[in-house]
């Protein structure tokens, strides 16, 4: 295949592969610059109708050309930088996620400064620089390779050298001090309140981190961003071949290729006679300039200029082999054989960041474009970002931005910033204005290469009445691609205007959002990935969990230990055996995870009484009362217990997934609504080490670790602590259970855990439980567990504890709720026992209960659900808790669990299925 | 991501509050004596309005306090001096 690289073009080789083929470019060249230098110009079908589709832009506007490369799906080509080795593949719409591990990584960084420029063409080097000379701390990001903004594509000269070698000298010189920050290769891509502004920064295969997140805090911002050359739609406007004048210009000036040998260019507007120029000084045949103007833009040697003409058709299946042309006022046409049709509509500013500030936009009859009007935040556009677009005013917007920015941020101007010089420049014909080319079929006129929408969709869809350029995007999905509509979307507008004979400047744009480039999540998660997603929280006992083989369950950020198999055990066998251990001997569970907060001062007791529905103020030191918390709905929010450590002091515990939002409520309401109350929460739970001993064995295991301590039923009560040592150890012991059976707490310093579970191990007779085994044991005794059993819409009335809600206090959280009609409504869901009328048929967790054994039509009025099932070691079935419309009241009942085609009866019973006396609890 | 003026820290990022609502929603002196509709109007119902609206932050991840900020919800801004412990 020829070379369409310029001859005497430099550049290093670079070996690349594309679509299972081996090519050549140069260092320097983007995937579609080489493609282009090696004469590829399709480089995949389009995705809804299969037509082949070239690469139509030069930059991250590029609609059609998406690849592969490697792992990474939908690249655009004209974005990835070639390097030896890279293969990729075109792509037809999606990519294609891979199974493997991306092992890159990736990372975040937090910055501040006084000035932030996004971008670094003429306006935004110029800004930095000014911003830089009045000692502002400033940052300057640019999404490009090199820097320079157009000036590498148009190839002008700035201070009397080529604009690409002064944009890199100036951006080096700004680099080299010591408060500025350069970010090259970073597209700023998000801007949200507060000039807090997000960027990708993208540095290689080889960096440290492949890509980082930038999160900028910025007092002012200076946006120069640009803008990008407008499409026009005209039959076959999407064949390979089609491109953006200014693209080809890039090409050319950027990386020495040649799109095509024989060029028609087609424009509305002066910048596309610069490029043909350009072209044309290249080596590339201009067959014709058409001018949809009267009034044509002066013109190029040799070049015929059709004013007043428009294109009509493409020839070519496969590409560009010919262009119809014709006067726009219908006479007749004729066909110029051409392999490149350069097209320029003229240009949009890029108010995609200073639209996301929340800035408002006008519509420029001038330029026939947005532009930015007011800004909200603090927030300025310089240079073709606001519409102005030669090179000397960009030069010029930029300074006077940078200083005002400066100012603004409180630092002071001294001296002029010199304008570089730059080539004259003719103030030309001003642009028309033309979004489509009126034909009587529309359906190869593409508004939206990516989703293959056409103004035939449009048509239909304001055809249908829809009048909203929001409602047509939805509906057609024009703008909807990676590429966020950048070329598409106001082309949207203006065929809705067009089809509804509204002023474009009346329909506005559809909201620019976040991100403006496509982002890897992989770069997005940065290093909170894997064991860094999320803090992990082991207790002190977690080795030993660990070497004992027991899978961990996540409760919160806790790893708990869920069961300890022994060899040839599955979870149901261990689980058992487990709960066999507890209920005829002793077992022991890591009950470090709970909970627990330090609650002090002289009003503590009050504050308690005002926290939870019981009454805490009547606890004596020395003892411990299970209680309940409530919102102000009357809902249960947490339960635990209270330990009286002192007149003054208490220790709270809280359920294990909410000990966080229990020490947060407790502080919002001191703060916010008791202010007066002398009280001091700490949250200790981390303090200590907490081992549950539970069973009928567990006074004589205690007994013989705790010498010193009377442990007969009479001497040390249940619901009562004693400070004392156990195993040697400091501890303070707690007589409480959640199984039912005689049990203890025994806390030690956290530091001492190990050695007290050693201790408790060594005794030969006890039998570690996990966390099933525990939810087993106090579901058995019909026990909630908060979160599992309530779902906040649970009341203590309905969990069967009307015992925990005082009716001597005046007043506690949910107390008034308890007297609202709704908390008393006869259907409410209650708490109750199901026994499943097969012992052996578990029933899953989260069903609905039904009331007849046969379905009845949709909607299906459900009763309630199952909250916790399991197999029982002392009950002769297997069981399940359950909330039950009107339950209580249902006991002995029969009602149905829908599952698949099945309908599995089950009796209603007591919530509290074994040991309803409570005969177990002394031992 | 706001940036929020803590009265006790100062300027921080919003990751660091926790949203407390519309301020200036007191606890009912006596809760027994309101009616059944002045309970819920307390329990279930909060302005929404476009504009100035006064309301609470905590600042969970610095110095636990709660304050008051007006915000304006249709812009985002923090009025400043409208910020109170």
């Amino acid at each position: 295949m020829t070379s369409r690289r310029m001859t005497g073009w430099q550049g290093e080789t670079v070996r690349f592969r594309f679509d299972g083929r081996d090519y050549e470019g140069v260092r320097g060249d983007t995937l579609a610059s080489a493609l282009l230098a090696n004469g590829v110009r399709a480089v995949a079908a389009s995705p809804a109708l299969g037509r082949p589709r070239g690469i139509y832009a030069a930059w991250t506007e590029e609609p059609n050309a998406l690849v592969q490369v490697a792992a990474e799906p939908m690249l655009q080509a004209t974005t990835v930088e070639l390097r030896d080795g890279l293969a990729a593949h075109g792509l037809s719409g999606r990519g294609r996620l891979t199974d493997e591990t991306d092992t890159a990584r990736y990372d975040a960084v937090h910055a501040h400064c006084d000035v932030l420029v996004v971008g670094a063409g003429p306006a935004g080097l110029a800004a930095a620089t000014v911003a830089a000379e009045t000692g502002a701390r400033v940052i300057i990001a640019d999404d490009r390779p090199i820097a320079g903004g157009s000036l590498p594509d148009t190839a002008e000269t700035v201070g009397g050298v080529p604009g690409a070698e002064w944009a890199a000298a100036t951006l080096d010189a700004l680099d080299g001090r010591p408060d500025i920050r350069v970010l090259r290769r970073t597209s700023v891509f998000g801007y949200y309140d507060d000039n807090y502004l997000v960027a990708v920064e993208r540095r290689g295969e080889h960096a440290h981190s492949r890509e980082r997140v930038w999160r900028i805090r910025a007092r002012r911002v200076v946006l120069a961003t640009g803008a990008h050359e407008r499409p026009i739609a005209f039959a076959g406007n999407d064949r390979p071949g089609v491109m953006l004048a200014g693209s080809a210009r890039a090409y050319a000036n950027r990386h020495g290729v040649l799109p095509g040998d024989r060029a028609v260019v087609f424009t509305t507007n002066d910048s596309a006679y610069a490029a043909a120029r350009d072209l044309a000084a290249a080596g590339v045949e201009i067959a014709a300039i058409v001018d949809t103007r009267d009034t044509t833009g002066g013109g190029t040697d040799g070049v015929e200029v059709l004013a007043g003409h428009v294109v009509t058709a493409v020839g070519g299946d496969d590409g560009v082999s010919s262009v119809a042309v014709a006067p726009s006022d219908g006479g007749a046409g004729r066909e110029i054989e051409a392999d490149l049709l350069l097209v320029s509509g003229g240009w949009s500013p890029l108010v995609h960041l200073f639209s996301q500030s929340g800035g408002d936009l006008r519509f420029d009859d001038g330029i026939g474009s947005f532009v930015p009007a007011s800004a909200r935040q603090a927030v300025e556009v310089a240079g073709a970002a606001r519409g102005v677009f030669t090179l000397a005013g960009c030069l010029e917007d930029g300074a006077a931005t940078g200083a005002r920015a400066a100012e603004a941020a409180g630092f002071r101007v001294e001296g002029t910033f010199e304008i570089p010089r730059t080539p004259d420049e003719d103030p030309g014909t001003p642009p028309g204005h033309l979004w489509l080319v009126p034909a009587a079929d529309y359906s190869t006129h593409f508004v939206d290469l990516q989703r293959d929408v056409t103004v035939a969709d449009v048509m239909r869809a304001t055809g249908a009445g829809l009048r909203s350029v929001e409602h047509v995007k939805r509906y057609t999905t024009a703008g909807t691609a990676h590429d966020q509509g950048k070329l598409s979307g106001v082309l949207t507008s203006a065929v809705v205007g067009h089809a509804l004979g509204l002023p474009l400047g009346d329909l506005g744009t559809t909201t620019f959002r976040a991100p403006y480039v496509p982002v890897g999540f992989a770069t997005l998660a940065g290093r909170h990935r894997g064991a860094l997603h999320d803090p992990v929280r082991t207790t002190s006992l977690h080795e030993w969990h660990v070497a004992y083989g027991a899978p961990f369950e996540n409760v919160g950020q806790w790893k708990r230990p869920w069961y300890y198999p022994r060899a040839g055990e599955d979870m149901e066998t261990a689980v058992l055996r487990e709960c066999g251990a507890v209920r005829k001997s002793v077992g022991a569970m890591d009950a470090s995870t709970l909970g627990k907060i330090d609650v002090q001062g002289p009003d503590a007791a009050e504050f308690l009484d005002r926290i939870y529905t019981n009454m805490m103020s009547t606890l004596k030191v020395g003892a411990i009362r299970y209680g309940v918390m409530c919102r102000p709905d009357g809902m249960v929010f947490d339960d635990g217990t209270v330990i009286r450590l002192a007149d003054d002091r208490f220790l709270v515990t809280t359920t294990t997934g909410n000990a966080a939002a229990v020490l947060d409520w407790m502080e919002e309401w001191l703060q916010t609504e008791w202010p007066g109350l002398r009280v001091y929460c700490t949250s200790v739970t981390e303090h200590w080490a907490t081992v549950a001993l539970a069973g009928p064995g567990s006074r004589d295991v205690l007994a013989g670790l705790a010498p010193g301590l009377a442990v007969d039923a009479a001497s040390f009560p249940f619901m009562t602590w004693r400070d004392t040592e156990v195993a040697g150890l400091a501890a303070r012991v707690c007589r409480i259970s959640f199984s039912g059976e005689l049990a203890y707490e025994i806390n030690v310093n956290a530091w001492d855990g190990l050695a007290l579970w050693e201790a408790v191990m060594e005794t030969g007779v006890v039998t570690p439980y996990g966390t099933e085994t525990m939810h087993v044991l106090r579901a058995e005794k019909g026990y909630p567990i908060v979160g599992q059993d309530t779902d906040g819409t649970v009341t203590p009335a309905d969990l069967g504890m009307d015992w925990v809600v005082s009716k001597k206090k005046p007043d506690f959280i949910g107390k008034r709720s308890f007297a609202r009609a709704d908390t008393s409504r006869p259907d409410r869901k209650h708490l109750v026992g199901l026994l499943p009328a097969d012992p052996g048929r578990l029933l899953p967790e989260g069903a609905h209960l039904v009331e007849t054994s046969t379905l009845p039509e949709p909607p299906v009025p459900t009763l309630g659900h199952v909250t916790s099932s399991y197999r029982s070691a002392v009950l002769d079935s297997t069981f399940a808790l359950a909330l039950v419309s009107g339950g209580r009241d249902r006991m002995g009942e029969v009602l149905y669990v829908p599952l698949g085609d099945e309908q599995v009866p089950v009796t209603v019973t007591s919530h509290i299925l074994y040991d309803p006396e409570g005969a177990r609890r002394d031992g | 991501m706001l940036l929020i003026p803590c009265p006790w820290c100062g300027p921080r990022d919003e990751a660091e509050f926790h949203y407390g609502g519309q301020a200036h929603v007191a606890y009912p002196e006596n809760p027994a004596a309101l009616s059944d509709e002045e309970w819920a109007r307390y329990l279930f119902f909060r302005d929404n309005p476009k504009g100035r609206f006064a309301e609470r932050w905590n600042h969970t991840a610095g110095c636990r306090r709660w304050f008051n900020a007006v915000r304006n919800t249709a812009t985002n801004e923090i009025e400043a001096g409208e910020v109170t412990a």
